[in-house]
């Protein structure tokens, strides 16, 4: 617990509200973002997009992202978004999980037995999210707010992140709920207010340089878990996906440019 | 004679296979010496440029504070005339040479590559042209972020 | 064997502007103990013409993001980029200015 709130806590003030002065890390972010790696996983989604697999021997282009069979423009943006065929709100992995299985034939077990890759082999998901989210560069962030389900979806996503459990009581608060907190010199966004989250939904998923590997939103909110040292939650669990329900939503209207590239 | 030519093709495909003996293809020159220097002075002994003199017209574009050491962009430009080649090297990398670049006519004299930075370092670039050398310096400071995710 | 690689030249003003981006794990001593596998050499060529040699050390990232520029250029320039590694490895990517 002293160590990981001495970690969390290692800050000084440096700027008041994030937002309106430059990172000290603008230059190090746009540089490494202008000769990124990414558009090689975007690449690679493309190709799995269009690879016939499973027992059905399908691609996944048939593939319902909300906006119709097959409509890849703009559908990461208006994601996540209660589905009427399943009768559940899912987010892009859960989305195409359930397109692995209905399209492809395949079984859960398999399709999500590897969701999360290394630098050597990155994951189907992993590759797919990159190519799906480039089709929504340009889009404005619109998860679905309107349906009964969307909407618990976003007030669960809020009270878990609040919400303090485990083994150290952390929440998602305890490091993203205090203005000019950062971690080392991390800057730690204050998720709960938009204009921390818009910056942060516009990029997600994202190449991380520091392990040369590229990460999707349920493998970020695994992470974070996972360092708050909760139990890891179930690939694209309710929780898992209300918790990026609350956090798109925060971050509504923001004009998505990802995937993007991160330390 | 058919049979020694014969025993010669198969010792020489064993060594392929091998990896010891590589196709014409992949035989090409690399600074091993100048890319083994644990020092730049050495380095830049191997690479036969021992003195270059400090010139504002080599620009080095890169960000003052690297949020991972993994990935460091680096731009290089040179704006000195005849410009023949570029080298970057870390000063405190555990082989400061990273990389050698040689432009012909057809090119222009910039470059601008990832590097690896183990630590806060000067970035030194060293350029040649008209038989001369020039260099310039510039520092960037690494650290480490997050918590470990 | 090698990963992808894809490149993009453009005509910028009164230059061509490459960009390739390599699969490639770049390790070093330091990292496999001993057994570093990382591109060595990298050739730029216009139509066929070789305009830029580089060697390159283990110290360069993995998944390698190279810019060159190159004088002048028209559209339908065929610009190729290829590298070899330290175990004999090759890949190569062509593209034509846009």
């Amino acid at each position: 617990m002293k160590r990981i709130l001495a970690c969390a806590l290692l800050a000084l003030a440096f700027t008041p509200a994030a937002a309106q002065e430059k990172s000290p890390f603008a230059d190090y972010q746009r540089m490494t973002a202008e000769g990124s790696p990414v558009e090689l996983f975007e690449l690679g989604g493309e190709e799995l997009w269009k690879k016939k697999q499973g027992p059905n021997s399908a691609s996944l282009e048939r593939c319902d992202l909300g906006q119709g069979p097959g409509v890849l423009k703009g559908a990461y943006a208006a994601l996540p978004r209660y589905f009427k065929d399943v009768d559940r709100v899912m987010d892009l992995e859960t989305r195409l999980l359930h397109c692995m299985t209905t399209l492809q034939g395949r079984s859960a077990a398999e399709a999500a037995k590897r969701v999360y890759g290394n630098a050597d082999s990155p994951s189907e998901m992993e590759y797919l999210s990159a190519y799906i989210a480039a089709q929504s560069r340009g889009t404005k962030i619109a998860p679905g707010r309107s349906h009964p389900k969307e909407l618990a979806a976003y007030e669960l996503g809020r009270k878990l992140f609040f919400h303090r459990a485990g083994a150290w009581d952390f929440s998602c608060a305890s490091c993203h709920g205090e203005d000019d907190k950062r971690i080392r010199m991390s800057e730690l966004p204050v998720l709960s207010k938009p204009e921390f989250a818009r910056p942060v939904m516009a990029t997600w998923p994202a190449y991380r340089v520091s392990n040369s590997q590229f990460k999707t939103m349920q493998w970020r909110i695994n992470d974070c878990y996972r360092q708050m040292r909760m139990p890891e939650p179930v690939f694209g669990s309710e929780a898992t996906v209300a918790m990026n329900m609350f956090l798109t939503a925060t971050a509504q209207g923001e004009t998505y440019r990802g995937p993007g590239t991160k330390r | 004679m058919m049979q020694k030519r014969r025993g010669l093709l198969h010792a020489a495909g064993a060594l392929l296979l091998a990896g010891l003996l590589k196709p014409m293809a992949a035989l090409a020159a690399w600074n091993k010496a100048a890319f083994s220097s644990k020092t730049s002075a050495e380095a830049l002994k191997s690479l036969g440029t021992p003195s270059a003199e400090a010139s504002g017209g080599i620009l080095i574009e890169a960000p003052q504070i690297a949020e991972n050491g993994a990935v460091v962009p680096i731009e290089v430009t040179s704006n000195i005339p005849g410009t023949t080649s570029i080298v970057v090297l870390v000063e405190k990398n555990p082989y400061p040479l990273v990389a050698k670049f040689e432009f012909s006519e057809g090119a222009l004299p910039f470059v601008k590559i990832n590097a690896k930075m183990g630590e806060t370092s000067d970035v030194r670039v060293i350029a040649a042209a008209g038989g001369k050398h020039y260099q310039a310096t510039k520092e960037i400071k690494v650290t480490i972020g997050g918590c470990g995710g | 064997m090698a990963g992808p690689m894809k490149m993009r030249a453009t005509l910028a003003g009164g230059y061509t502007d490459v960009r390739v981006l390599m699969t490639h794990p770049m390790t070093t001593e330091q990292q496999t103990k001993g057994q570093p596998h990382f591109i060595q050499n990298l050739t730029v060529k216009v139509n066929g013409k070789t305009v830029i040699e580089g060697e390159i050390s283990q110290a360069v990232s993995r998944n390698p993001v190279f810019s060159f520029r190159l004088k002048g250029g028209a559209k339908g320039d065929q610009i190729e980029v290829s590298w070899l590694d330290n175990k004999g490895d090759t890949n190569k990517t062509e593209t034509a200015v846009a």
